[in-house]
């Protein structure tokens, strides 16, 4: 089998690019941690109360130390269970100093979900028997529209609430 | 004996073969169900784009997800899956001949195809199925939807065997012969084709209709998820090889000139049956459940399934180039005017060509492991498929229609419809060209896919989309255009065009061609290599998925308003 | 050329692939730019 010599040029720089995005993105992934969420932590898809970050009084946002939160989240068809606040109201918004390390843990009681802050590396599939987490610093300020971007049934894109990360 | 295809000792092999006029029946066949899809599955397409734009609702209290799974089911599984097994028909027929029996047996195949099509159709018109047409558990449809998807790929395993067969029977009659490259490439894609719906027929029989029946209480979700992303990405795959197939083997003599390379073409046929399989788990990048070094290993195998396109794409200008520089076209891009700019055979395939450049940048961008956080799920997704099948491959087998029509019907190509088909392909491009790129940039600020409209409370980002769902309205308005030029063109060369002989193009090799290595036909290696390849990406993750599985998923039918 | 005792002459003299080196050459830049512009947004991100 012949190669012209070209080709043998052409493919030699093709292959070497994709040698080179592999070793960047291996590098990130294995060296830096920036795999994307995959901890393979297990739950019971029909009592995830049971879990403790799960239980109804831990749901939403937590702050754990000094720029550390942690965010619980229960979803289900078509809604993100945020909590209650103070006033025993359904929490929909969240507000997140900026710079600050934040945790996402998130389950679903039903059908798949998706839980994307959308314009932010936060994307995550939450599946049942599953909590979906990443640890993401925030570091670009404004309001995030916080959605479901896998289809869920037909209330699917009325799924959402917001998150405000501050100066 | 029956056989068409027992060429005589003094008879060129590389002659083509005549199609008589009942497997002209049987090949319209699957191209009458493949338009009257492009029609249905278009019609739906704008219907989306204009809900999303926000100034348009859906009357008689349709949903907007039935005619999602509509759009889905009946383009990405019908349209392309029909197109694709009667173009391969008459490919194989051209090259190597059917039997009598074969084309009986063909019929079967096209029946249980139909009726499979029939029965899911009628199942998500009725607003029993608005599941998507990747229906992930434990969204659950109505059982007919799941029965009529495993006819479907039923039918197309009796088709596959019947290729294999006359392949077989082929080279019995030509020992010690290569295979036609046509037919070399269709055998190809329809092991790949087998082995990879293997996994979502599993996912289907086993999983799927016992659960949706009742007879078993839950089901698996990761592993059904993961069963049909071993599917889900070959599927693009056999897509897209029938046009590499037109590419190389079919475009060349279009412009006048000879193969490139018979034995690179097979090579990179090869190369797809090995890598197109172990890399499902670049679908599922962002779930919690499969280990991430295997994740990361089969971006790698993913990776590797861009040679042969990078290989396809030299093979390509190539082409143009020597073609060019022979008619004495010289200079460095000298060859690129003499192309057959005014033959709509070659103009459409090539602004399909032409689509898949920023189409498999994206495919790069898409598989490249924690970057896909960036895209998953978002609108870009949904844009990189309209380049990558909506615009690459659709606009392929156009091209291949304007003369695989005219052959099969005994109509000629006119010029009218010649240029009626230049005219076709550039408002497609224009529509793709806005509304891709609408999608694509929407994708980037984060606006999600397979969502109706949403003003998403009111939020500053929500509302920066709804320029980009604008343009999409737009765009998508455009290709609908296109969709009823298409149809029109086709009815006119199925029952109007005049009567007359339309060439089957199909390149030949140079004269003095280097001879294609006889290893390239060592059937038994390359299906050993592909298994072998299979098990070591699947394997180990696969029985992690199990040992460590949740409990099971009950069925939920209210969510799809099913109740 | 050498192969079962043969000549094959038609290698000896490559045909000249000029234009192909270079348009493979810009199809190669599109996709190291498209990837590195994406990456640099994953980043920033």
């Amino acid at each position: 089998m012949h190669f012209h010599k070209f080709e043998k040029i052409w493919l030699t720089f093709g292959i070497g690019a994709l040698v080179l995005f592999l070793v960047i993105l291996g590098y990130g992934a294995f060296y830096l941690g920036t795999h994307p969420q995959s901890h393979g932590v297990t739950i019971d898809p029909q009592n995830v109360e049971a879990h403790e970050a799960f239980k109804p009084e831990n749901l939403g946002l937590t702050k754990v130390d000094e720029d550390r939160y942690i965010v619980n989240v229960v979803a289900s068809a078509f809604h993100y269970d945020f909590g209650v606040d103070a006033d025993g109201n359904a929490i929909n918004h969240i507000e997140i100093p900026k710079g600050a390390t934040v945790l996402f843990q998130v389950v679903t009681k039903d059908v798949i979900h998706g839980f994307n802050i959308a314009g932010t590396n936060v994307n995550m599939m939450v599946e049942p028997g599953y909590i979906s987490s990443m640890e993401v610093e925030m570091n670009q300020a404004g309001e995030f529209t916080l959605l479901c971007n896998e289809y869920c049934g037909i209330g699917h894109h009325m799924m959402y609430t917001t998150v405000e990360v501050y100066q | 004996m029956a056989l068409r295809n027992v060429v005589l000792p003094n008879e060129d092999p590389r002659q083509l073969l005549a199609i008589p006029k009942q497997e002209a029946k049987l090949y319209m066949s699957f191209m009458y169900v493949a338009f009257i899809s492009l029609f249905i599955g278009g019609l739906m397409g704008l219907l989306q784009v204009l809900v999303r734009s926000g100034s348009f609702t859906l009357p008689f209290g349709i949903g907007y997800y039935q005619i999602l799974t509509v759009h889905g089911v009946i383009l990405a599984l019908v349209l392309t899956t029909f197109f694709i097994i009667g173009f391969q028909f008459t490919l194989m027929s051209k090259t190597v001949g059917m039997s009598v029996k074969q084309r009986k047996v063909s019929w079967l195949a096209f029946w249980i195809m139909t009726i499979g099509t029939l029965v899911t159709a009628v199942t998500i018109l009725l607003g029993k199925a608005s599941v998507l047409y990747t229906f992930y558990a434990p969204l659950k449809a109505h059982p007919a939807f799941y029965i009529g998807l495993a006819l479907v790929i039923v039918g197309t395993w009796v088709a596959a065997f019947v290729n294999w067969r006359q392949l077989y029977l082929w080279k019995k009659g030509h020992p010690g012969e290569k295979s036609p490259l046509l037919a070399f490439m269709v055998t190809i894609n329809m092991i790949m084709w087998f082995i990879a719906s293997l996994g979502v027929a599993a996912a289907v029989l086993v999983q799927f209709i016992p659960w949706s029946l009742g007879y078993a209480e839950t089901i698996n979700v990761l592993v059904s998820r993961t069963l049909f992303w071993y599917f889900g990405h070959p599927l693009v795959y056999f897509w897209l090889l029938p046009a590499y197939m037109a590419w190389y083997a079919i475009i060349p003599k279009i412009i006048g000139g000879k193969l490139f390379s018979d034995s690179l073409a097979r090579l990179s046929f090869v190369l797809f049956l090995f890598f197109s399989i172990p890399v499902g788990f670049h679908h599922q990048l962002t779930e919690p459940g499969i280990d991430p070094t295997w994740k990361f290993i089969q971006v790698v195998l993913t990776f590797m399934v861009i040679i042969p396109s990078l290989m396809t794409a030299f093979s390509l200008f190539a082409t143009f180039e020597i073609t060019g520089r022979r008619k004495g076209y010289g200079g460095l891009f000298g060859w690129f005017k003499h192309l057959p700019w005014k033959d709509v055979r070659f103009f459409a395939p090539f602004v399909g060509m032409l689509a898949f450049i920023p189409g498999g940048a994206g495919g790069i961008i898409n598989a490249s492991h924690q970057v896909n956080t960036l895209v998953h799920n978002t609108i870009w997704v949904t844009g990189h498929f309209h380049l990558t099948v909506a615009t690459t491959v659709i606009l392929t087998f156009f091209g291949i229609t304007y003369w695989l029509i005219p052959h099969l019907t005994g109509r000629k190509l006119t010029k009218s419809v010649n240029r009626l088909g230049i005219f076709q392909t550039i408002v497609w491009g224009v529509g793709m060209l806005i509304m891709s790129g609408a999608m694509h940039i929407q994708g980037l600020l984060g606006g999600p896919r397979r969502s109706a409209y949403s003003d998403y409370g009111g939020t500053e980002q929500a509302v920066s989309w709804g320029a980009y769902q604008m343009a999409q309205a737009i765009g998508g308005t455009i290709l609908f255009v296109g969709i009823i030029l298409m149809v029109y063109i086709f009815i006119k060369l199925t029952f109007f065009s005049p009567k007359g002989v339309e060439e089957f193009p199909v390149a030949e090799e140079e004269e003095n061609a280097e001879p294609t290595p006889k290893w390239m036909e060592n059937w038994k290696l390359w299906i050993a290599i592909t298994i072998a390849l299979i098990l070591f990406a699947y394997t180990i993750p696969f029985v992690d998925i199990i040992q460590n599985s949740p409990p099971g998923s009950v069925p939920f039918d209210w969510p799809i308003g099913n109740s | 050329m050498k192969q079962n005792g043969k000549t094959y002459t038609n290698h000896e003299k490559e045909p000249n692939l000029k234009g192909t080196l270079l348009s493979v050459g810009a199809l190669g830049l599109f996709i190291v730019i498209s990837w590195t512009v994406v990456f640099a947004i994953f980043l920033s991100r």
